[in-house]
């Protein structure tokens, strides 16, 4: 069955088309950023700092400088200076960034913090190099608790006073006294998430050619227009000066959206060594210096009637940004508080969010950047459904907002519309056999098994019409064959927007799928686009493909209906012809449209240019397009052991129609599974030192395929109000996990009186949160 | 320091190619394989032997190509994902099971998750379920959920072993 298409009849969305990408994947012959060789490539490596926080006495690299090979180090002496302009296009040049050297100048602030840069003919060599390269560091008391960090005399920036990077208050926590005075119940709740990494399974990388005043980049990005407008700004190359090539990119989860300070060092740095540069991140170096997300926690205060009735809901949040985060860290947590309230009809609320600095890794996006939220919201609902006496499926009833409701302003603003909270929590419930499992849990309790239930429901912004994210452009080319290409930004990082815009493409058109084909990530032929970000690209690709399309159709119908002598309303374009209704005799194919086209333009009706190429772009008009999903997650805890055994997971979601059911699901499945490491076993830790402790696979816990339960999907389908009707799915699987597998064993472990407030939930931390709760009542 | 030591000669047949090199001592495998021999389908992801993105057939059997040196090779016989494909851009069983079933998404950890799919099913072409979570349980993914990938490995197992049926199998 087959959906709905932005122009031209849908024969491919909705259906699950073979992807595109998939053949050179397959046979390992795609082109990733360590793939990329250049003649007489040089290799950088970066010496790094082994303390939180030290002054640089001095750094003496004679010793690296004479291993034969070595090209170059380069200090901060050598690079910063260089800088011309430095900001990031979704930000702008004038908000009160916070500081962001690219190799660190006096201070080092974090373990991991890149101090020198080695140049040498090879990978090997720049790293035997960087040994090399003595630095006299002067070790500081480094501040490494976000959370105390206020009340510390150390400061990680001068400039910033009680480490704080940065506040955006609601209104006063005072304004709910009133209601919360008048409630039944109130809870008051701080919970704890810990510090994660986005992960790639490709870590970044940049290859840098500078060339005559031209610079070629081939990055590991999401965003490879991003990277060249970065680029241009931070050398004072013109833009058109500046080409960024990205073919296939391992993964990037938020973690890739916006050049770091790596990148930064290697665009200083190849204008001044004899060839192009190449820097690879390895693992280590990944789970360092990449970035840091989710360490955080929120003070929570939730208002409810007698029977269940949400009153007032607010959080005071305040998130870890580490040292240097990239890019400005205060605005985007802003939307923790702004979705605190989630899918539910509640009258009241406010929030406060606070950014802090530490002397560990800067804080980077990491999908649903914002998911706090939802960990919070969820897990205080479920501790509050358990102290009023309400199961806590029936407590999120009484409260969850309907579609007919919508549009529906929730408490601080944020204007919904286009929804169905309430169709995807029912379906989900009812994939589960919510009444079944209570019954089933309640016979294994009897035999002193322990099973529970865990449900996490959210709402979600996606494609949103910000500036920078608001508006997406496609180049379509039908080339004199009839054979089609399809030019987009892209920014591909999985998430398959070659096949996105390929369908898209094929339906508008009405061209059979294998006429067309897509070019993406190559700023030189591209348009303009921001990349993958905010679960923007679904729905923005249908909008650009489809503005594009548009004035092709029109050329495709003019030209059949001057060659088959018809009216140009009863022609139709599908199997890559062109035929007259009713008259399937009547055809001509695009193959024959372009060769009129392109050559024998006297021949073309009157008005109608030569060629078949066509540029154009969709601006967003939706603030952004809301989806939402239920999450519920089963699970058997061993009480002995800690282990939590996760036995069904559900997700039920309202992405508006699916273009292609594979994508979508696959999507949801990789978020899910973020989300159960998030919950269960992922932790970038450091010690009290300020010492990383999971710089490898070893210590940095992944989910595995035995830890995974299959997953089942349930679908609602409520269009946006955009082209097709698409909405963003790329992160809600990783906003609804966590509280939906910490639900589940928090319930598993009631009858212990366990009230779970933290992650992650490690063995140890279950066995230990059975233990202070004294055993099973 | 690596000028100190001298360079080993080493013959590595590479997808059925004799490779020939003199090669320092501390080049991995799989540096060998991807500089070397510019066969770049082979992956980096961890480095030590963890996420399995590196896996290649030494022998026939499914090893971390970062955790070897060259050296090590001297003599062998190495298949990398290059290799198990039966070229003019057809894939083999296992590499169509994962396009069909949606088992890749980056593709990063993928030619290591068809190198050591491949062997299993060559050693184990009828498993259960919880063999196939188990042998998969070297390598990581991060974008697929491995949901696509158990369903994969499932479909060419039934695939293999029906098409096996009526001759011997190895």
């Amino acid at each position: 069955m087959s959906g709905p298409a932005v122009g031209g009849a849908a024969r491919y969305a909705g259906t699950r088309v073979h992807r595109v990408e998939d053949t050179r994947l397959l046979t390992g012959t795609g082109t990733f950023a360590d793939d990329v060789t250049r003649a007489g490539l040089l290799h950088a490596f970066f010496v790094r700092s082994p303390h939180a926080r030290a002054a640089i006495l001095s750094v003496d690299a004679t010793e690296a400088l004479a291993l034969p090979g070595v090209i170059a180090v380069f200090t901060a002496a050598d690079l910063n200076g260089d800088i011309r302009e430095q900001w990031y296009t979704i930000d702008g040049p004038d908000i009160p960034d916070t500081p962001r050297p690219p190799l660190a100048d006096g201070m080092v602030r974090y373990v991991g913090d890149p101090v020198a840069l080695v140049v040498a003919e090879d990978r090997y060599i720049a790293e035997d190099a960087a040994e090399l390269v003595m630095v006299d560091y002067d070790p500081l008391d480094p501040v490494v608790d976000y959370a105390t960090a206020r009340e510390s005399e150390v400061l990680v920036h001068d400039a910033y006073p009680g480490n704080v990077a940065g506040e955006i208050p609601g209104a006063p926590f005072e304004t709910l006294d009133e209601v919360c005075d008048g409630a039944a119940h109130v809870l008051t709740e701080t919970i704890r998430e810990q510090g994660q990494a986005a992960v790639p399974m490709e870590g970044r990388g940049l290859t840098a050619e500078w060339s005559g005043g031209e610079l070629t980049l081939w990055s590991a990005s999401q965003a490879p227009h991003e990277v060249r407008l970065f680029a241009s700004r931070l050398l004072g190359v013109p833009e058109h000066k500046v080409r960024t090539i990205t073919r296939d990119v391992g993964g990037g989860f938020g973690q890739k959206v916006v050049p770091q300070r790596e990148e930064m060092c290697v665009l200083l740095a190849v204008r001044k060594v004899p060839g192009p540069l190449k820097w690879t991140e390895d693992r280590q170096e990944n789970l360092l210096s990449a970035g840091q997300a989710r360490h955080e926690h929120g003070d929570v205060r939730m208002a409810f009637a007698d029977d269940g009735t949400m009153l007032a809901t607010s959080i005071d949040h305040t998130d870890d940004v580490g040292s240097y985060p990239t890019p400005w860290p205060v605005g985007p947590g802003i939307a923790v508080g702004m979705m605190f309230p989630g899918p539910y009809r509640v009258a009241a609320g406010t929030f406060k969010h606070t950014s802090m600095f530490s002397n560990t890794v800067g804080r980077t996006a990491y999908r649903g950047p914002w998911a706090f939220e939802t960990l919070a919201r969820e897990l205080c609902l479920d501790i509050a459904a358990r102290r009023m006496g309400i199961d806590p499926a029936e407590l999120r009833r009484r409260n969850i907002l309907r579609r007919d409701e919508m549009p529906y302003s929730n408490p601080v603003g944020m204007p919904y519309d286009h929804m169905s909270p309430n169709e995807t929590f029912e379906q989900a419930l009812s994939i589960l056999g919510y009444e079944e499992f209570r019954k089933e849990q309640a016979a294994a309790r009897a035999e002193g098994r322990y099973l529970g239930v865990g449900i996490s429901t959210y709402v979600e912004p996606t494609a949103s019409a910000m500036p920078y994210y608001g508006s997406e452009g496609a180049t379509i080319r039908v080339e004199p064959s009839g054979k089609i290409n399809v030019y987009m930004a892209g920014g591909s990082t999985g998430n398959s927007l070659e096949t996105t815009a390929v369908m898209l493409t094929a339906d508008a058109l009405g061209a059979r799928i294998e006429d067309v084909s897509t070019i993406q990530g190559d700023t030189a032929v591209t348009p303009f686009g921001p990349g993958t970000g905010g679960s923007r690209s679904g729905p923005m690709i249908a909008g650009a493909v489809g503005e594009t399309a548009s004035i092709l159709r029109e050329r495709l119908l003019a030209i059949a209906a001057g060659k088959l002598e018809a009216d140009v309303a009863d022609v139709e374009l599908s199997e890559s012809s062109a035929s007259v209704k009713g008259d399937p005799d009547a055809s001509v194919t695009f193959a024959e449209i372009a060769n009129l086209a392109y050559f024998q333009p006297a021949a073309l009706p009157p008005g109608v240019p030569a060629g078949l190429e066509a540029s154009a772009r969709y601006a967003a008009q939706a603030m952004m397009l809301w989806a939402n999903a239920t999450h519920v997650c089963t699970c058997e805890v061993d009480t002995v052991t800690g282990a939590v055994k996760l036995l069904r997971y559900i997700v039920s979601e309202d992405c508006g129609p699916m273009i292609n059911p594979n994508l979508v699901e696959g999507q949801i499945a990789g978020g899910v599974v973020q989300g159960i490491g998030g919950a269960l076993m992922e932790h970038l830790a450091y010690d009290e030192d300020g010492n990383p402790v999971s710089t490898t696979f070893m210590d940095y816990m992944l989910p595995t395929s035995t830890e995974v339960p299959v997953i089942e999907y349930g679908h609602v389908e409520t269009p946006g109000p955009n082209p097709g009707g698409y909405k963003g799915v790329g992160e809600g699987g990783a906003i609804g996990a966590p509280a939906a597998v910490a639900n589940a064993v928090a319930d598993a472990l009631s009858p212990f009186g366990v009230t779970v407030t933290q992650l992650p939930l490690t063995p140890d931390a279950i066995v230990g949160l059975i233990s202070s709760a004294g055993g099973a009542s | 320091m690596s000028d100190d030591i001298a360079d080993v000669k080493v013959t590595v047949t590479v997808n059925g190619r004799p490779r020939r090199a003199a090669v320092p001592p501390r080049l991995t495998l799989a540096d060998f394989l991807r500089e070397r021999c510019q066969l770049t389908g082979t992956h980096l992801g961890c480095e030590h032997g963890v996420c399995g993105a590196c896996s290649v057939l030494l022998d026939g059997e499914a090893v971390c190509a970062c955790l070897m040196f060259a050296v090590q090779a001297d003599g062998a016989e190495v298949t990398t994902v290059e290799g198990l494909s039966p070229g003019d851009g057809e894939l083999s069983p296992v590499q169509a099971a994962f396009r069909d079933h949606h088992g890749l998404q980056c593709g990063f950890c993928t030619p290591g998750f068809v190198v050591s799919v491949t062997a299993f099913l060559r050693d184990n072409p009828d498993p259960s379920d919880d063999q196939i979570r188990e042998a998969l349980s070297g390598n990581l993914c991060r974008c697929t959920g491995y949901q696509g990938i158990f369903k994969a490995v499932r479909a060419a197992a039934e695939s293999s072993s029906a098409s096996a049926t009526p001759s011997e199998t190895r």
